[in-house]
């Protein structure tokens, strides 16, 4: 099926040009700071953890957000989403290779990252991060690619892939959770420790995850002649209405718990993200922008008459979808280590050379997401031929 | 394809997984037969302890320059350099305010001198150390032998979850490469490379030629180090008739650092 990926029209190729050009100046940046360090971030000995590690949190969402395609079908037989499992496996292909790649160009010793494997630690969540996301990998691969061959061989998949396709559905909970606890459980870190951060997590990955699907479904229909289906599209909304519903919630929760308690550790980055602590505030406007973004969005999905109007759809689902980048991807970690454990304020800004690294991990998904779902929509057009 | 020529290449296949598959036992049997064992042994006036610890006379200093001595001696033999931009900064033993250093302790109101002093903060070698748990390698661990809490800088990976998990922020990270930043440069003790984490070391490397830590030793006798769990021990003794502190106590990480205030 691979040679699907390398027929294509000229604004396909055109856009994997535009896609590795970005791909390679990011690449090119990387080598800068694998010869100088980590110094040409915005990261310090407060702010550890920067705009990477954000990222990867971010779009392990989203690679479990894939799930929320398979689950339904699998394991409900919704009917409806038979035809498009496949963009949501692939999808979370592509993320956790974006996952992956943000954690390596984090790293200090890049080449030495085998250690992981040769010391196996069990005791460091981050081991464990290493194994579910690399699991939640080669399972989505290995389910994604004999289900389409057999979509396109006009066959039933083979009997062997059911139990992995049960087994994916826990895992795609799993990578999240852990993701999660990678935080949660460290003292000190008041922003963190709470119990309802892997739930909030999961709340924010089934918001941004299907967002993105339905915004990459309404592409597919108009650049190829699959039609990933109205109905499909408004399941996917349905699914993102109640998920920004239940993050915004979760968040409320913390809210309250922190700011009813009055305990500064935890107090103090709330405090710092939304208005500011000591006269520095580099992210408030940002944190307002975040929730605004996904009240509007819970506004335009919930309500019928805005969600069944695709073109409102959209607009709802990028809003979402930014909302939730804003939150996990800027506010989660630079606010979990501002003030810094001896109460100092030295804020984290993420620097020029620092974001086109990530802009460059994007494109490399963008540009494994594109050639999956050339083949994908390849096959599905073969098919219906 | 040619049946048989298939099942000569399978053969092929089979033979040279075979004769790779040889030099692998092999070596698993060299390895039983010689029981090659490394073996660390102790020097002869090495200090041991089952958990070593540090009481800080926090009335003995004033001001920053009595600390000064300290900070120098510990950062010029371990090889700490001095870099300018604060965000690529380096420290094993610094000082900080009173609120700083024990955030959450201090009262509204506070004692003149205590709030004006500076205090002593460094790596608290904690019995129960949230950077050992977090590290994925084992670059970072608890010697069971005296209890600090060490580093392997060539197994450092630099992930820096150590740094999240620290409650003290007594970690620092080689966001550029140190050597051109060491003033000079101490032969007895390793320089890092850039992309690895390091921090305070009580002195291992001083402890087993039977040296005290040298900001111990730099301080006067304003610092007492011992074993805390020899109740005959000079740190024990200043715990039992001193009203001592720790920072972040309630965290449960059991420093062993304590300060008499």
């Amino acid at each position: 099926m691979l040679e699907l990926a390398i027929k294509g029209s000229k604004r396909y190729y055109g856009w994997m040009t535009f896609l590795l050009a970005v791909i390679g100046a990011g690449f090119l940046v990387y080598l800068w700071q694998l010869d100088f360090g980590l110094g040409i971030t915005g990261l310090s000995r407060d702010a550890s953890w920067g705009f990477y590690i954000a990222n990867f949190t971010f779009l392990v969402g989203v690679a479990a957000g894939g799930v929320m395609v398979v689950l339904p079908y699998y394991l409900h037989d919704y009917k409806a989403f038979g035809k498009v499992t496949i963009l949501g496996e692939f999808l979370a292909i592509a993320s956790v290779i974006m996952c992956i790649t943000f954690i390596l160009v984090d790293l200090g010793q890049p080449m030495r990252v085998f250690n992981v494997f040769l010391y196996p630690t069990p005791n460091s969540v981050l081991f464990w991060d290493t194994i579910v996301l690399q699991g939640y990998l080669l399972l989505n691969i290995i389910i994604g690619w004999n289900v389409l061959e057999a979509e396109r061989n006009n066959v039933h998949y083979q009997r062997w892939l059911k139990p992995l396709i049960y087994l994916s559905i826990p895992w795609a909970i799993s990578i999240h959770t852990v993701t999660a606890y990678l935080y949660c459980g460290l003292p000190g870190r008041g922003f963190w420790m709470t119990a309802i951060l892997a739930p909030r997590f999961l709340s924010s990955a089934f918001a941004s995850g299907p967002a993105l699907l339905v915004l990459l479904c309404l592409i597919i229909r108009r650049v190829s002649s699959f039609d990933p289906g109205r109905e499909q599209i408004q399941s996917l909304a349905k699914i993102v209405a109640y998920a920004i519903c239940v993050n915004v919630f979760f968040f409320l929760c913390e809210v309250f718990v922190v700011f009813y308690s009055q305990i500064p550790e935890h107090m103090d980055h709330f405090k710092y993200l939304f208005v500011g602590l000591y006269g520095k505030g580099a992210y408030v406007p940002w944190m307002w922008a975040s929730l605004t973004l996904m009240v509007i969005g819970i506004i335009l999905t919930v309500n019928p008459l805005t969600r069944k109007n695709e073109g409102v759809l959209a607009v709802a689902c990028v809003l979402i979808f930014l909302g939730t980048w804003i939150d996990k991807g800027l506010g989660m970690i630079a606010g979990g280590f501002t003030p810094n454990p001896l109460h100092h304020v030295n804020e984290y800004i993420p620097t020029l050379p620092e974001i086109m690294i990530a802009l460059g991990v994007w494109a490399m998904g963008f540009l494994v997401l594109s050639a999956l779902f050339k083949i994908a929509v390849g096959v599905k057009e073969e098919v219906r031929a | 394809m040619d049946s048989s020529r298939r099942r000569v290449l399978q053969l092929l296949g089979l033979s040279a997984l075979g004769l790779s598959v040889k030099p692998v036992l092999n070596a698993f049997a060299e390895e039983a037969e010689q029981q090659a064992q490394a073996q660390i042994k102790r020097g002869e006036n090495a200090l041991s302890a089952q958990q070593w610890a540090m009481v800080v006379d926090t009335r003995a200093f004033e001001s920053e320059d009595d600390f000064a001595p300290l900070i120098e001696a510990c950062h010029k033999i371990h090889n700490v350099p001095v870099l300018e931009n604060k965000r690529h900064e380096i420290k094993w033993i610094w000082t900080d305010h009173f609120h700083n250093a024990f955030p959450g302790k201090a009262a509204r109101f506070l004692s003149e001198e205590v709030e004006k002093r500076p205090f002593l903060v460094l790596c608290n070698h904690c019995e129960n150390p949230p950077c050992v748990r977090a590290c994925p390698t084992k670059a970072t661990f608890k010697r069971e032998s005296d209890g600090i809490v060490l580093m392997d800088f060539h197994r450092c990976i630099g992930c820096r979850f150590c740094m999240a998990a620290c409650p003290f922020g007594a970690r620092s990270f080689n966001f550029r490469d140190p050597r051109p930043f060491i003033k000079e440069t101490n032969k007895q003790f390793p320089t890092r490379m850039k992309g690895v984490v390091e921090k305070c070391n009580f002195c291992a490397e001083r402890l087993a030629v039977g040296q005290l830590p040298a900001c111990v030793a730099a301080s006067d006798g304003a610092l007492t180090f011992g074993d805390l769990y020899d109740p005959a021990s000079e740190v024990r003794e200043l715990i039992r008739t001193n009203f001592t502190i720790r920072r972040k106590q309630t965290l449960g990480t059991e420093p062993s650092v304590y300060y008499i205030v």
